[in-house]
């Protein structure tokens, strides 16, 4: 029998969090802090939305680029949030989850060949849907240093006369890092000369803690036309599994996404398109009410785990903190795998998000205070224990 | 003042004032101060718990019950509503626009006992006018918590 499978995918090594989720799935009594995901249901007012569109019997496909309404609300949304102007007919697609957005914004944008930018530690799906889409990543190393932000020196290092893509993950998963508009700035400048074209992954914009507020690089001068923003209402709103995203753009790049995404999927899940209009449009105070709470329990985190003596910096994006274990003398993967034996701690390692996250791990506070409570407890036990064995 | 601190406790009353401090990016010793202060200022004015009765072998039924009652020259509804606040059956007193004035909400061990209290205590009371008592059959939701149907974390323990 002849191989049946594709050579291209069967080299894209599985995702490094797989191999770990098999290890902690065994371990039933195990507390987590290793979700990416938020803990607060979703509100019910927009449950009721959903619920009331299924009486309605609205179980029909919706147009291809989504329910009008919905993008028109998307359209308000991302006026209203981030000062982005879109017009919802030719500029808005709704896609299942931000992922099917990123996958089909770069077979859209990648000839075979080009290279596309992408800084790591940052979400696992990138890199494998550049390679799908025939393209070919360039990984920057993000730095601790400079608190995982990308600066205009690494971007300009990785760039070549081949550089189609930059992917821009802020507020980004793992680190928790975000870009102010100031250090948006210097990157839409070399975009621009360099004629670069950005994918900007806003999936975590409503989650910014601390004076500024997020800014997207669409809304800079002369990004706008050179920028697929990627944004949905997972995080923001609490439904993740109600698989929901969206792509906003150029009608140039747009169109031929919504070609793709009409022969891959049809069109996002219909349900959650009536729900996502009730959240749209008076989900704000949702969530307001979730940052707030996210807000206590990061703070409270990066100083717990200061004092435990696992540098942290002070992440101001997304619901995750990524501390340093180099201190500790063993990798994150060994850090991760132990903590689970020993005190039935499931926290991610570093390295599921890049080769550079070696020596951190992610810690999500997608959790309550009580359980943070003890997992922190268990986290420290095994901290001293570990000191003392190597000292 | 500082309603950081209260939201924080209002879901939380067990929350230590260092936890208090480290979530909220203040010093303990001010977070201590400051609830010292609001406590001095019946602004924090006690910490009960919330708890499901009807999970526990205890008798106990809760009643609501609608007071109209004659104002008194000069001293408005407070009077009478102290009248009936000081006795210790009475969990919560509100005053209320509408239909009637007063909202009495009264926990005893039987609904014997609740009639009892109504009918030789609340009723014959000078200024009370009418009473109407409803029983309360089931409690679903208290102190803004669901009572029942607490759910435990679906989620995977680990997602990307």
């Amino acid at each position: 029998m002849r191989n049946p499978l594709n050579d291209t995918i069967v080299n894209i090594k599985p995702s490094g969090i797989r191999k770990f989720f098999d290890i902690v799935s065994e371990m039933k009594d195990a507390i987590s802090l290793g979700v990416g995901e938020p803990d607060f249901d979703t509100p019910w007012h927009i449950c009721e939305e959903g619920i009331y569109s299924l009486e309605k019997s609205r179980t029909h496909y919706t147009s291809n680029s989504g329910l009008l309404e919905m993008r028109e609300e998307v359209c308000n949304y991302l006026k209203r949030h981030y000062n982005l102007t879109y017009n919802p007919r030719e500029e808005v697609l709704v896609t299942v989850g931000g992922s099917e957005a990123i996958d089909i914004a770069m077979r859209v944008m990648l000839s075979p060949g080009e290279e596309v930018i992408i800084p790591q530690p940052s979400y696992v799906s990138y890199e494998p849907c550049a390679i799908l889409a025939g393209g070919r990543p360039v990984i920057i190393n993000l730095k601790a240093e400079n608190e995982f932000k990308l600066t205009k020196e690494e971007l300009l290092e990785a760039i070549t006369d081949k550089t189609k893509l930059l992917v821009l993950p802020f507020p980004n998963n793992p680190t928790g890092s975000i870009m102010t508009k100031a250090e948006l700035e210097e990157i839409a400048k070399i975009c621009i000369e360099k004629d670069i074209f950005v994918i900007s992954d806003e999936i975590y914009s409503e989650l910014t803690y601390g004076e500024e507020k997020h800014t997207s690089i669409a809304s800079l001068p002369g990004m706008w036309e050179r920028t697929v923003v990627i944004n949905g209402l997972s995080k923001s709103h609490a439904m993740t599994g109600w698989r929901l995203g969206y792509a906003c753009g150029p009608k140039l790049i747009l169109s031929e996404m919504l070609k793709v995404h009409q022969f891959a999927i049809m069109c996002a899940p219909t349900t959650s398109q009536y729900a996502a209009v009730e959240a749209l449009r008076d989900g704000d105070k949702d969530v307001a009410r979730m940052r707030e709470a996210y807000d206590k329990r990061r703070r409270y985190l990066i100083k717990e785990l200061n004092d435990m003596g696992l540098e942290t910096f002070e992440a101001k994006g997304a619901f995750y903190v990524f501390p340093c274990i180099k201190s500790l003398k063993m990798t994150s993967d060994e850090f991760a795998t132990q903590l689970l034996y020993d005190q039935k701690v499931a926290v991610v390692p570093g390295t599921a998000f890049g080769d550079c996250g070696e020596g951190f791990l992610r810690i999500s506070y997608a959790y309550s205070i009580e359980n943070i409570k003890v997992a922190l407890d268990r986290i420290r036990i095994f901290v001293e224990k570990r000191r003392a064995e190597i000292s | 003042m500082n309603t950081e601190i209260l939201k924080a406790i209002d879901q939380d009353a067990k929350l230590t004032a260092k936890e208090l401090a480290e979530m909220l990016s203040m010093n303990e010793a001010e977070v201590e101060a400051q609830i010292g202060k609001m406590e001095k200022e019946h602004i924090i004015c006690g910490y009960p718990t919330l708890i499901d009765w009807d999970k526990t072998g205890e008798e106990r039924v809760t009643a609501l019950i609608e007071v109209t009652v004659t104002p008194q020259r000069g001293m408005g509804f407070d009077k009478i509503a102290e009248r009936i606040y000081k006795y210790e059956e009475v969990e919560a007193l509100y005053l209320m626009s509408g239909g009637y004035d007063l909202t009495v909400m009264i926990v005893g061990k039987t609904l014997r006992e609740v009639a009892e209290f109504v009918s030789s205590k609340l009723a014959p009371m000078e200024s009370v006018v009418s009473t109407a008592t409803h029983f309360v059959l089931k409690k679903y939701k208290e102190h803004g918590l669901e009572l029942i149907n607490q759910k435990d974390d679906e989620r995977m323990l680990i997602t990307p």
